[in-house]
This record gives C-alpha cells, sequence and structure tokens, in this order.
C-alpha cells in the first residue's frame, strides 16, 4: 500500500542536506514503528521516495515523501508517531493512503509555492517601491531572459512561463513556479531578475525562502491525491 | 528556534554545515542555569570522525544522567570554518547550547590517535583558552584528557591540567563531587587539582618533577608534594555487564564514518600479540553477558532506528557466546531491515556460515591480519595464526563463494629479515593459487582479488615491543620496495594488489607514542607554524614537522632508531596498568628468541591483571 507523508523542515534544520533528510527519514520511520516494506536482497532498504528536493538554506512546510507499508494505522495515529520522534524544526502534518495506481510524487509534482522574505538579520531592508517593481516587471515582461549555467555551458531560457503566480504583500513575495522534472524554476533565479530589472545588486543572502507546498501539474497539491486513513 | 553560533552567511558558505548546528536526534539539552557543572567533551577531530566513536557517546549519556551536570559535544571545525573563525573572531562553541567552550568549566578530550595532538591545541586555540596549562587561571576551564594515549600522556603534559588513565566509567563521579564541593567553599584551581590528584585514575603533570640523565634518559618522575601519589593505577570497569551503556546514542544528520548501532560485546583480549597496546592496557578480558546485550539490541533498535548493527570488541570470536548472540541478531534483526555487520572475526565453519546469511559472498571480501610474512615472525609477534590457518580458511571461503580477499601486514616488526619481506607476497601468491585449485574454471566469474595491505610498525608503549627500534622513512620505503617487488614476480600476481602507508607518518606516531615532555615544544612549534588535522594526507605536511623538532632542539632520532636498554625508565612508567614491565621485558626476550606465549584461556602468563577484580583472570 502506498502512503504519501507531508513534512515541514524549519529553522536550524534548513541547514540540513536533501540526502542527510533522506537518512533522517528512514530512521524515524522505523523509531516510529510505521510498518514500511523493505527491498528484498542483502541490504534490504526502506521503500520510499522524495518528491522534489529541497536545497540547503531553504526552509518549507510543505514537503513530500512517498513510502510504502505492509499495514495501515489511522492517518491521525502515523502522525501522531512520527511527530514524538522528529527532532525540532521536522514536523509531519499530514499521512494520506494513496491509490495503488498512484504515481510518485516525484513524477507527479508540477509546481511549487514559494514565500521570499527579506534579511534584515543580513542588514538588508526592502521599501514597497521596489515591491511594487517587482511585480510590475514580472506582470508585463512578455518574456524575461536568463542564462542558465548548466555542464555545457549556458543557455537562454525564457523564464515567464514558467511563473505561475507573483504578489507582493506585507514585504513579502509569493511565487508559484513550475517545478519538478519537466522544468524547475529556482525562486532565487526569479528574484535576480527582478533586483536587476530594478537596479539592485543581488545576492543570495539577502533573501530567505521558505517553500509553501508542492502541486501537480493542475495545481492541486500532493496530499489531496489521497485519502485521510480513518 | 534555538540560537546557533554561526551565521546563517557563514554556514551557507562552509561544507556541511549541519556539523555545528547540533540538534541531532537524541541529544541532551539542559537548562544551562540549572545545573552546577559543565561538561565539553571534545574528539579533537572532524565531526564524521568523532561522531563515530563509542567511547564519547558512553561518557556524554552517563555524565548527562547527572542532573547536575550538562555534558555537551565539541569537534574540531575543518579548515574552512577554521579559518573564518579566526578571521572574524568567533569562539569555538559546544553543539548543544552553541556556547563559548571557554564558559565550560570542564574541557574533556579524547586522545585516540598521537597524530590528534595538532588538533588539541586547535582546539584550545579556537575556544580562546591559553594553550599552556600554567598560563591557565581558574577562569578558565579545567582541561582533561583521556583515552587510549593518555597512556603515555606527557608529550601533552604542557596543555593539560590533569589525564584520566583508564576507562571512563569509574572515577569521574568523584572528580564532578570534588569540584562541586570546592566551588561551594571557594574554588582555586592550585588546591583543587591538589586535591584530585589522590583520586584514583587522575594524574595531574604539574605535580611531578621530571629529571634527565646527560644521555637525555628519565633519571626520575617523582611527586612535588606529599600526598601526591608516585604510581597512578589505570582505572577499569570490573562487572562488565553492569556498566553504563548508552543504547540512545546521538544519531547525526550527515552521515558519520559508522552510521549505525554497536553493540560493545567485550573489552580486553586474551590473545597477547606482542606489538599491540590495546591488547595489554585493556587487560583483562571481560564479556557482557549475552541477556544484556539482547536487551541492548532492542532498546538501540527501537531508539535510533539504525540500518544496521555492529559488533564492537578487539576480538568477536573470543566471545564466549558469539553462535547465540550472532544468530539472535540474524533471527530478530534481519525482517526488521535492520543490517548485520561482523567485523573481527576469526575465518571459520561459523563465520563462513553467518556471513553467508549477512552479505552478499559475490561483493564482500573477506579480511586476514596475518600481520608479518613468515611464521617465524608470526612467532616473534605472538600472532596466533599458521599458514594453515590462512589457507584453509581462504579455501574454505572461496568454496562458499567469496573471490575476494584482504590481507594486512606490518612492516619493520622487529628482527624482520628480507625473507619476511618477501614472504608477504608469496603468502598473497598462495591464497590465490588455492583459490584457482578450488574453484573450477566455469564456476570462476574472472580472477580472484587479493590485496595486500602493509602498514609500518609503530612501537607502542606498555607493549612488549615497548624496547624496540624503528627505522628512517626511506628504509620503511625500501622494504615496501622489497614487497612490491617481490609480489611482481608472482606467478598469480594479476590477481594481487599492493598497498602501503605514508612512511614519514609512521615516523612521527612513533615520536609522539614513546615521546617525553621535551616532545610537547614540537608539537607546540608545528601547531604554530600551521599543522593541524596531520591525520589527513591532505593537510599533513612533514617538513613543517620536521622543522618544529629542529626549532624545539630535538633529535628525532633519539626517540625512533635509538636502542632502549632493558633497565631505562620510560615517560610512562608511572602509570600501573596491572600488566607488570617485568612480564613486558620477559615476553620482548621470548619474542627475540621466537617463542609464543599461550592465550589467557589457554593458560593464565602471570602478567599482573588479575589485580583487578574481573573478566578472564576469575572466570575459572
Amino acid at each position: 500500500m502506498k502512503v504519501r507523508i507531508r513534512f515541514a523542515k524549519t529553522g536550524n534544520m534548513r541547514y540540513i542536506g536533501h540526502l542527510d533528510v533522506m537518512r533522517y527519514f528512514q530512521k524515524a520511520i522505523k523509531r516510529a514503528g510505521i510498518d514500511i516494506a523493505y527491498s528484498k536482497g542483502f541490504s534490504p532498504h526502506p521503500v520510499m521516495s522524495f518528491a522534489l528536493p529541497l536545497g540547503v538554506g531553504v526552509s518549507s512546510e510543505g514537503e513530500y515523501l512517498d513510502i510504502e507499508v505492509n499495514s495501515l494505522i489511522s492517518s491521525k495515529e502515523a502522525v501522531k508517531a512520527l511527530n514524538e520522534v522528529m527532532a525540532e524544526g521536522f514536523s509531519v502534518s499530514d499521512y494520506v493512503l494513496l491509490p495503488d495506481d498512484s504515481k510518485k510524487g516525484m513524477t507527479l509534482v508540477g509546481a511549487a509555492d514559494y514565500v521570499i522574505s527579506f534579511n534584515q538579520e543580513a542588514g538588508f531592508e526592502i521599501d514597497e517601491t521596489t515591491l511594487k517593481g517587482f511585480k510590475a516587471f514580472i506582470d508585463e515582461s512578455q518574456t524575461i531572459e536568463t542564462v542558465k549555467t548548466g555542464k555545457h555551458g549556458g543557455t537562454f531560457m525564457d523564464i515567464k512561463p514558467l511563473i505561475y503566480r507573483f504578489d507582493v504583500e506585507d514585504f513579502k513575495v509569493f511565487m508559484r513556479l513550475a517545478a519538478g522534472s519537466k522544468n524547475n524554476l529556482k525562486p532565487e533565479l526569479v528574484m535576480e531578475e527582478a533586483f536587476k530589472n530594478q537596479g539592485l545588486d543581488f545576492d543570495r543572502n539577502m533573501i530567505v525562502i521558505h517553500r509553501t507546498e508542492l502541486l501537480d501539474e493542475s495545481c492541486t497539491p500532493l496530499k489531496d491525491l489521497g485519502e485521510i486513513i480513518e | 528556534m534555538n540560537k546557533l553560533a554561526l551565521s546563517d552567511k557563514i554556514l551557507m558558505q562552509i561544507d556541511k554545515s549541519a556539523r555545528y548546528i547540533g540538534n541531532e536526534v537524541n541529544a541532551v539539552v539542559k537548562d544551562t542555569a540549572a545545573v552546577d557543572i559543565r561538561f565539553a567533551i571534545c574528539f579533537p577531530d572532524v565531526y564524521e570522525i568523532g561522531m563515530s566513536h563509542l567511547g564519547i557517546q558512553i561518557l556524554y549519556d552517563m555524565f548527562n544522567k547527572r542532573d547536575d551536570v550538562y555534558c555537551e559535544r565539541v569537534y574540531s571545525p575543518w579548515t574552512d570554518l577554521d579559518t573564518l573563525m579566526r578571521k572574524e573572531g568567533i569562539p569555538l562553541f559546544a553543539l548543544e547550547s552553541q556556547d563559548p567552550v571557554k564558559e565550560f568549566d570542564f574541557l574533556g578530550m579524547t586522545l585516540q590517535y598521537e597524530m590528534s595532538y595538532t588538533n588539541c591545541l586547535q582546539i584550545l586555540d579556537l575556544s580562546g583558552i591559553p594553550v599552556l596549562a600554567s598560563e591557565r587561571g581558574g577562569e578558565y576551564p579545567l582541561v582533561i584528557g583521556g583515552g587510549p594515549c593518555a597512556y603515555n600522556p606527557e608529550p601533552l603534559a604542557d596543555f593539560f591540567d590533569m589525564f584520566y588513565i583508564g576507562e571512563g566509567e569509574i572515577s569521574y563521579d568523584a572528580l564532578f563531587d570534588l569540584y562541586k564541593e570546592h566551588k561551594k567553599k571557594g574554588y582555586d584551581k592550585e588546591s583543587f587539582l591538589l586535591e584530585a590528584a589522590k583520586i584514583p585514575g587522575i594524574y595531574v603533570p604539574s605535580l611531578y618533577e621530571v629529571s634527565y640523565n646527560d644521555d637525555g634518559t628519565i633519571k626520575s618522575h617523582t611527586p612535588k608534594f606529599t600526598g601526591v601519589p608516585a604510581t597512578i593505577r589505570k582505572q577499569i570497569v570490573e562487572d562488565f555487564s553492569n556498566a553504563p551503556y548508552p543504547t540512545k546514542p546521538v544519531i547525526p544528520y550527515i552521515k558519520a564514518t559508522q552510521d549505525r548501532m554497536v553493540l560493545e560485546i567485550l573489552r580486553g583480549c586474551i590473545r597477547g600479540c606482542r606489538f599491540c597496546q590495546a591488547g595489554m592496557i585493556y587487560r583483562p578480558l571481560r564479556e557482557k553477558s549475552l541477556d544484556v546485550l539482547k536487551k541492548q539490541a532492542y532498546e538501540l533498535l527501537k531508539y535510533t532506528g539504525h540500518e544496521e548493527i555492529s559488533l564492537s570488541s578487539l576480538s568477536s570470536s573470543d566471545y564466549t557466546c558469539l553462535k547465540d548472540l550472532v544468530y539472535f541478531l540474524i533471527e530478530e534483526f534481519k525482517d526488521k531491515g535492520v543490517n548485520i555487520s561482523l567485523p573481527s572475526l576469526r575465518v571459520d565453519n561459523f563465520s563462513l556460515d553467518v556471513m553467508g546469511k549477512v552479505q552478499d559472498v559475490k561483493k564482500s571480501s573477506l579480511t586476514f591480519a596475518p600481520e608479518a610474512g613468515t611464521q617465524r615472525l608470526r612467532d616473534v609477534i605472538n600472532k596466533g595464526l599458521t599458514q594453515e590457518d590462512i589457507i584453509g580458511g581462504a579455501t574454505e571461503s572461496f568454496k562458499g563463494g567469496w573471490s575476494k580477499v584482504k590481507l594486512y601486514f606490518m612492516l619493520g616488526l622487529p628482527t624482520e629479515t628480507e625473507e619476511d619481506m618477501k614472504g608477504i607476497p608469496i603468502l598473497a601468491n598462495e591464497i590465490a593459487k588455492a583459490y584457482y585449485d578450488t574453484v573450477p574454471k566455469d564456476q570462476r566469474k574472472g580472477k580472484c582479488q587479493i590485496t595486500i595491505s602493509t602498514s609500518f610498525f609503530v612501537p607502542k608503549p606498555f607493549t612488549p615491543f615497548q624496547w624496540a627500534v624503528m627505522y628512517s622513512p626511506e628504509e620503511y620505503l625500501r622494504r615496501a620496495h622489497i614487497v612490491n617487488d617481490t609480489m611482481k614476480e608472482q606467478l598469480n600476481r594479476k590477481s594481487l594488489r599492493y598497498n602501503w602507508h605514508e612512511a614519514d607518518l609512521t615516523v612521527l606516531e612513533g615520536i609522539l607514542a614513546r615521546g617525553d615532555r621535551k616532545v610537547g615544544q614540537a608539537i607546540y612549534n608545528a601547531y604554530k607554524k600551521g599543522c593541524m588535522f596531520d591525520s589527513w594526507s591532505e593537510t599533513f605536511d612533514y617538513e613543517k614537522w620536521c622543522e618544529a623538532f629542529e626549532e624545539a632542539g630535538i633529535d628525532m632520532d633519539f626517540y625512533t632508531t635509538r636502542t632502549r636498554t632493558e633497565d631505562e625508565i620510560f615517560p610512562w612508567d608511572f602509570i600501573d596498568i596491572g600488566v607488570t614491565k617485568k612480564f613486558l621485558l620477559n615476553e620482548w626476550k621470548k619474542g627475540l628468541a621466537e617463542e609464543v606465549t599461550p592465550n589467557c584461556r589457554e593458560k593464565c602468563s602471570g602478567c599482573g591483571a588479575n589485580i583487578f577484580a574481573g573478566g578472564v583472570c576469575r572466570e575459572s
């Protein structure tokens, strides 16, 4: 049976890298007594997969992993059991049963929601006018050309069609961006273009990125593709 | 959100920032205002290495069980962070509270290998604590060293206030109680140290005077004050089954070198290999009861969720209930997604059977440690492993499907001749031959792989070989080349691989291992020249070390190639490990005469370790 877990990774735990988060959950699921299924062979591994890696330094309240289990307990019990063994900064919000023919989260993910705030700790402040400038730039540009540096040098890419939503409110930026294996747009890239457009120098340290949700291609949150277990 | 000692900016620019943020599962959090003693326990190497060490986990758990003590962990910041901390003036901090180490009552460092000594100075320096003990007043933490290298603490005498000789489970309660008492009546470092020196196992180097003969050897090592004991007896756990053991160890986020649950099944060893320090200082052998181990295994799984369980011992095959334990682990844990790892097992029918059950024979390799290439030299070192054992064991393993064998040897052992060196690849060739004789052609999947590794022998304190001479780096490499050249002459040379260790590092390790107080100046010089992480090949700088010795006016050969007489007073002779110097000397002479000594279970050799109540000495 397939189960999807939604969790948050916040505070100091944002410095834990993706591979370490995977190892952390392997152990945590075992400590919580979840009846996870193992692969066969001499080195059995729990059957689990994460929807979309989160970069070091980024926090999130909408991360997902899919696991296979041999038996079911209620969603409420599972969330409680997992939260009892979490370290501070990690917490589980949902535990839902997926249809047997459901695809993995990593195949389904099509978009991600982000909140960007500005790093006052590093002495960086932003004003209302600049924020409005950001919004106007994103909304009014027909195309936004960026240079994407990859293994084979830089390629030009238009990121405008990958920005699904861009709003500013309360000195924060709210974005919905294309995410997943087909098209994946990093929020820092969007911010860099917005800064440049406003004639400002951009440094990754100026912004604080927080992911709030992962969604499929029709923009349904991944957790809503499963059912709560009573 | 808990505070961090490092800013986001720093954490985002260094490698593996998870090393420095704490908050791991099972890490202990206490109210710092509600405790009397704050203890920073340190493994002076990088986090992944330090977090793999069982001893620290045992003491961390034990200290934190006391309500009045808060013990927190400290590791060496890697060179990237080290540079930033110096540049920005950030003091070294403990992981749990992220508070500066300088504010603690104690800083305890484990001394696991000699090449970590400069890292001890890094820890002090980054903490903003004067490196020399004589320059530290009562406002600084008391610096205490422990672990196997504390059995010759003299090279570090200038930097530490105290050393703890033996197993940590025994005397720390007395030390903490004494410290609290002194705090209550008005703390004064000197009077505290004078009292601490009377606690069994505690050595306060500043309370002893060392005098030297004209030839540079030690004339005497005597207490400066009455009441300070002339000899320090090591402390060991006598009732091993009931000793404290952490079943809720701290689980790192980043992958530690040893990322698994560990069951410590026995301490000490009956074998008496003459080169082996652990085999002498941890005597007598003590076993943990099977029932206790089963209970600890269940608890470890529940509290850690680890994917692998391993056994810790010097020689697992000597554990009397090994079969019961291993079959229990396979039955209980295999279906729970837990791999079972079985290190330091002698190869026999039983071990091949269980290893066939727990690992993939096609991928895994079998390891033998003959240590020497000929039977003659194996008798000198008292390694009770014969050519027949090795070939027989290898043949059985080939029948079981294995085709990879790893062989460990030492070069530079006492009495070693060219024949002994050549014996190494010759033995490896015989093993390869056994493979081709045993496995029919149609069942082979390519060649067998026999990997030979040699390290260079380093004489250690409290071993029969503490009288042995060492050689120059050139001479060590000459010996490695003889092995390599002989290997190329073997019929099955295409199935053999050979790796050898660094010779420069060996020489330094030898100096620090058998060094006296004078060596401390060279360690300090080396640190000031930038030496750190000397056990890492990318940071080790032999030239700087040579300059450091020269500037301290120390002849390195005095500690390496010089012949030590039978009656020489060694820097570590004031420590009583139970095993007597007389026994060690007799073993040295027997070794040179190529005579073997039976193991503790075959026949007691009267080494002296029976002054401790418990273990193999009291088995019958």
